[in-house]
């Protein structure tokens, strides 16, 4: 009976557990819940993928009604791939964030926090799951609105202007999609993604399809902050609660890549999206200063968290790299990229998380010398930061084999471009791991808060998964193999 | 030429509003006038959708006899989840203003970025 | 045990020591027997692999597919084995060495650095074992690594200067230009796996190929080739023991051994000697012998003295490889052993000297001969070893390197060699000459001989560089295997 069900009960439990959470009258009681639900839609995006794994594809029509007259979840290889993720990392997250979020968030608005993080999570995990189009911009506009509301929480009173430009931002781009979505349905007729594909060579010639593809590509880079449209989130990650930065940082923007890949991938086509409007040719440059200025930046930041912002940047370059190469080689290098960076990017905004528990500032001049109080988080952050560098035996190693590989085939210089790049990324991991483990600690150190046991767990959790995948990758290369070959058959 | 813009008027209006909304958006620095061209420009949206579902000659959608050609309705519930959406967008916007107001005694953009320059 | 058992168990054995190492923090005592034990026990795994012969060789294990259809894998070779029973016999004597001296400069963190010396040395094994390219790789960069805490072990802010360059430059020639190789090998040829014969005949342009084996023994910065050796010197602000480690026994011979291993295997010595793919990386090593040469010759500290010399020598082995004839083979292949025992020792007596007058300047050590007879007698030994006059053992691969010059017809090369053997008397002998010839002022104070946990270990490889003199017809023929 569940099985039958799976795809909507992967959105729907979230859904409904929010308002629910709200009334929850103790904090410890909210965060018990909110892991719980959170665990529930891991256990359901499992189902997911092994159903994925035994039938192919999952289509489930929403009350019955047939598509393209009523709203479809379609769940493919890509889809399940994606929210095992994002169930994993929020379950993972919230499993060890109770003491960083009782630490930076005033008590009355505990309950209300976790209410707005079922909802992030609600609308990140619709995003994935549905196959229709106007869908896609509601569960966006849910995780945007909640997301807003989470990094309003963060300490520093910077974090309600950072929230506000993201509001404006945010809303801007999301707006940009639905105009992209209404002329597309202005000219077909439908909201189903792949009845809209199949009408695309009909309507390719005109100028408003044409028109709705520039649309959405810029509401799409402006949410995966990808240069020059980035704007908004080194501010955002920076001053959002930790919690919040941790769960930010590894899936909303690998959301925003997944609805790159569904619109130009299957709502528009490859031929029409790479050789008709030559997607390519603006990705392909974009991608390029994102990685190089990105990382640049991030070598001169005075906050970490800051820092890690910028280095998702370019990261998130290194994705849409793959994508703009138009081989299949390099979707897949960009598949795997984002599946990795998932973990090392949650693995290290969790460190930070511990060392903002104990020090409650993740300024780089008040880190001196932290690796004498908290070895196993400093440690925890030199594997994180080897991970980013890319060298074996971590993910980050695998996710720069195959990138680099997929950019061999089409240009020898791009590949020198994307291995310097890494070098710059030694700079800047390294310039932290000197600081942390070759002075001597300030007295703010030495006094600081001892981190407690669980925050400290989950970090290694999601350290050792990012060892896990460099060393057994046979899961994120299938599934990406396997979305890639069905996006670019 | 003159039929380019009688014939899309319900265009030419939306686009106009569009471009209105993102200039008041880019260019004022008072935080809750930024919400206001937001909402203008949202609204602009909401014009293109549901004039595009207007059928000519077409009624509301009525099962009856007689009732042969209507407007398609589909737009308008697209439409009316958009407008709950920048309602709720508005909200959590206001609401920021009124905490920022809280924090900084001010909700201009260009002071508020004088006061944090300033502790820098 | 079977031979797979016995190749996965030399990786296990260093690794459950870091391990244990750590769970036993507390007790200095303790993990320094567990320190010995490892490598003990390592060293009696590797020579169990002896006896299985040569049928083994080149039989290849996988362990599992890494990346896409790349395995894990394993396999021993006559080159492999020579590292690795270089690797492991000299760790033993550091090991020893180690603990004396460390205990007797009263350095901190003891847990740390032994542990970090275990992992290096499960990087070490990893490389002499490798099968394919990729395994190379990921054994390289856990060597490097892991040697990172090593060479910042002081922690002051000339430790943390040294690392970094150590670190920056290891980084940048292995991700910048090794990586890049390696996934053009990759794509050209589709295989990584070091095969007889090499992989990539015929598959690129001569121009190409000359890039690529450029780019290739380049990238390998550990082998410290001119103008990316700099890490050598810097990463000499760490305790002797790991500058031991580095130059005689680990870091730099993975490099060259690296160096050694791709040109017989990947390129294959026919395909260099057809493509003249090799001429630019024979340039570079023969500049960078004379050159590191002539700087060493400037040098008042011992140590820096020592790792120049070391970088010239280095330069010898990949010159060798580089020539791609069967003579320089074996010669490179001989110093690689060579030129570790004699290295090890002078670096052993430099540490020795520092622990017990704590002198790191050459001026300084007039008469030191009378005080440390012993340390300065083996050191005289080493020199000569690496000046590489008999009865030493580093004449026979002067010879065989010489050899391989002239039968390539590089009159200038061989010419070259003997300038650097010229060079080499210039540096090394004044400091035994020094030593001895002259008495120490009479304003030093007394000195005494070094304490028994250096002066052991110090004195067993001075003397194996005069055995293996003598014992070296036996494995004469082990080389020869080396196509």
């Amino acid at each position: 009976m569940i099985l039958m069900h799976t795809p909507a009960l992967q959105v729907i439990i979230p859904l409904i557990a929010a308002p629910l959470c709200c009334l929850l009258p103790k904090s410890r009681l909210a965060w018990l819940f909110t892991t719980l639900v959170s665990f529930s839609t891991f256990a359901i995006s499992v189902l997911l993928v092994w159903q994925v794994h035994a039938v192919g594809v999952i289509d489930y029509e929403m009350g019955n009604w047939p598509a393209p007259l009523g709203i479809k979840y379609h769940i493919d290889s890509l889809s399940a791939f994606i929210l095992i993720l994002i169930s994993a990392i929020a379950s993972i997250t919230l499993l060890g964030a109770r003491s960083i979020i009782e630490q930076e968030i005033p008590h009355s608005k505990h309950a209300l926090f976790y209410t707005a993080f079922l909802l992030c999570l609600t609308g990140l995990l619709g995003i994935v799951a549905t196959n229709d189009a106007f869908n896609v911009f509601v569960f966006l506009e849910i995780s945007s609105l909640s997301t807003y509301a989470l990094i309003a929480m963060g300490r520093n009173r910077k974090a309600l202007m950072a929230a506000y430009e993201y509001l404006i931002m945010g809303t801007i781009g999301a707006t940009f999609i639905l105009i992209g979505i209404g002329l597309l349905y202005m000219q077909t007729g439908t909201l189903n993604m792949f009845d809209l594909h199949d009408r695309m060579p009909i309507i390719g010639g005109f100028n408003s399809v044409h028109a709705g593809f520039a649309f959405f590509t810029v509401g799409i880079f402006l949410k995966l902050a990808l240069f020059p449209l980035h704007q908004w989130l080194p501010n955002a990650y920076t001053f959002a609660p930790s919690a919040v930065s941790v769960f930010l940082a590894a899936t909303s923007t690998k959301v925003a890549l997944y609805l790159l890949y569904r619109v130009f991938y299957t709502i528009f086509g490859f031929e029409f999206s790479f050789s008709t409007l030559h997607l390519g040719a603006v990705l392909l440059p974009l991608s390029i200063v994102a990685i190089i200025l990105s990382s640049l930046i991030a070598i001169f930041q005075s906050d970490i968290k800051r820092l890690l912002a910028y280095s998702s940047l370019a990261q998130i370059g290194y994705m849409t790299l793959g994508v703009s190469l138009q081989t299949q080689s390099g979707l897949i290098a960009s598949m795997i990229n984002l599946f990795n960076h998932a973990f090392i990017k949650g693995a290290l905004f969790m460190c930070l998380a511990c060392i903002a528990y104990s020090i409650k500032t993740t300024r780089f001049n008040h880190m001196a010398g932290i690796a004498k109080t908290q070895p196993w988080v400093a440690a925890a952050f030199v594997v994180g930061g080897i991970a980013l560098i890319g060298l074996p035996p971590t993910a980050g190693f695998i996710s720069k084999w195959y990138i680099v590989l997929a950019v061999l085939e089409t240009s020898w210089w791009l590949a020198i471009v994307v291995v310097l790049t890494s070098l710059l990324a030694v700079i800047y991991v390294w310039r932290v791991v000197e600081q942390m483990y070759l002075r001597e600690p300030l007295d703010n150190i030495r006094h600081g808060t001892p981190v407690p046991m669980m925050l400290i767990i989950c970090t290694w959790i999601m350290i050792l998964l990012s060892v896990y995948f460099g060393i057994d990758n046979r899961f994120p290369v299938r599934m990406a193999t396997m979305a890639a070959e069905m996006l670019m058959p | 030429m003159m039929s380019l813009i009688t014939d899309l008027y319900a265009y030419w209006i939306s686009v106009l509003l569009m471009m209105v909304g993102l200039y008041i958006v880019i260019d004022h620095n008072n935080l809750f006038k930024k919400l206001i061209g937001l909402n203008i420009f949202q609204t602009s949206v909401f014009i293109l959708f549901i004039s595009m579902g207007k059928v000519d000659q077409g009624t509301a959608p009525i099962l009856k006899e007689g009732f042969e050609t209507f407007s398609n309705p589909l737009p308008h519930v697209l439409i009316l989840t958009a407008i709950v959406v920048s309602i709720a967008t508005t909200a959590v916007g206001l609401a920021l203003v009124v905490s920022i107001n809280k924090y900084y005694k001010t909700i201009n953009e260009s002071e508020i970025q004088a006061i944090e320059r300033e502790e820098a | 045990m079977s031979l797979f058992t016995n190749i996965l168990a030399s990786l296990y054995v260093p690794l459950l020591g870091a391990v244990l190492i750590f769970l036993c923090r507390r007790f200095p005592r303790i993990i320094e027997i567990i320190f010995v034990a490892s490598a003990a026990v390592l060293l009696f795994i590797t020579f169990s692999i002896f006896k299985f012969g040569s049928a083994i060789y080149h039989q290849t294990f996988e362990l599992y597919p890494l990346i896409a259809d790349i395995p894990l894998a394993f396999h021993v070779e006559p080159l492999g084995l020579v590292y690795a029973a270089v690797a492991s016999s000299l760790w033993l004597v550091t090991t020893i060495y180690a603990i004396g001296y460390m205990n007797a400069n009263q350095e901190k963190k003891l847990a740390r650095f032994y542990m970090c010396f275990c992992i290096a040395m499960m990087g070490v094994m990893g490389i002499a074992f490798a099968a394919n390219l990729l395994t190379l790789f990921i054994f390289y960069e856990i060597l490097t690594i892991s040697t990172y805490p090593l060479v910042a072990h002081k922690e002051n802010t000339e430790a943390k200067n040294g690392a970094r360059t150590y670190l920056g430059l290891l980084l940048t020639t292995s991700i910048g230009f090794f990586l890049v190789s390696i996934l053009w090998t990759w794509q050209v040829s589709h295989s990584l796996d070091f095969t007889i014969g090499g992989i990539l005949a015929g598959k690129l342009s001569d121009g190409l190929m000359l890039v690529l084996f450029t780019l290739m023994i380049v990238g390998i910065g550990k082998a410290g080739l001119m103008p990316f050796h700099r890490w050598l010197p810097a990463a000499m602000v760490a305790p002797t023991p790991v500058s031991a480690l580095l130059h005689a026994v680990a870091v730099v011979k993975a490099g060259v051994f690296c160096v050694l291993k791709i040109t017989v295997y990947i390129f294959g010595i026919d395909l260099l000697q057809s493509t003249s793919a090799n001429v630019a990386i024979v340039y570079l090593a023969a500049l960078t012998m004379l050159l590191a040469s002539l700087v060493a010759l400037q040098q008042d500290n011992l140590k820096a003295r020592l790792a120049y010399s070391t970088i010239s020598q280095l330069a010898y082995i990949v010159l060798g490889a580089a020539l791609a004839t069967s003579a320089s083979m074996i010669g490179a292949s001989m110093h690689l052993a060579t030129h570790a025992v004699g290295k090890i020792t002078l670096f052993f007596c430099a540490g020795a000297i520092y622990t017990v007058t704590k002198k790191t300047s050459i001026k300084d050590m007039r008469g030191i001969g009378y005080q440390m007879p012993f340390t300065m007698f083996a050191y005289t030994i080493a020199a000569i070893s690496i000046i590489g006059l008999p009865p030493m053992v580093g004449s026979w691969s002067k010879w065989f390197l010489i050899d391989g010059a002239l039968s390539s017809g590089q009159i200038v090369l061989a010419v070259a060699f003997l300038i650097s053997t010229l060079l080499n008397i210039m540096y090394l002998m004044p400091i035994a000459i020094n030593a001895f010839i002259n008495r120490p002022a009479s304003t030093e104070p007394q000195y005494q001989e070094a304490p028994k946990s250096l002066l052991i270990p110090l004195s067993m490889t001075a003397l194996l560089c005069l055995l293996l003199f003598f014992l070296m017809p036996y494995f004469y023929e082990f080389f020869q295997r080396i196509p």
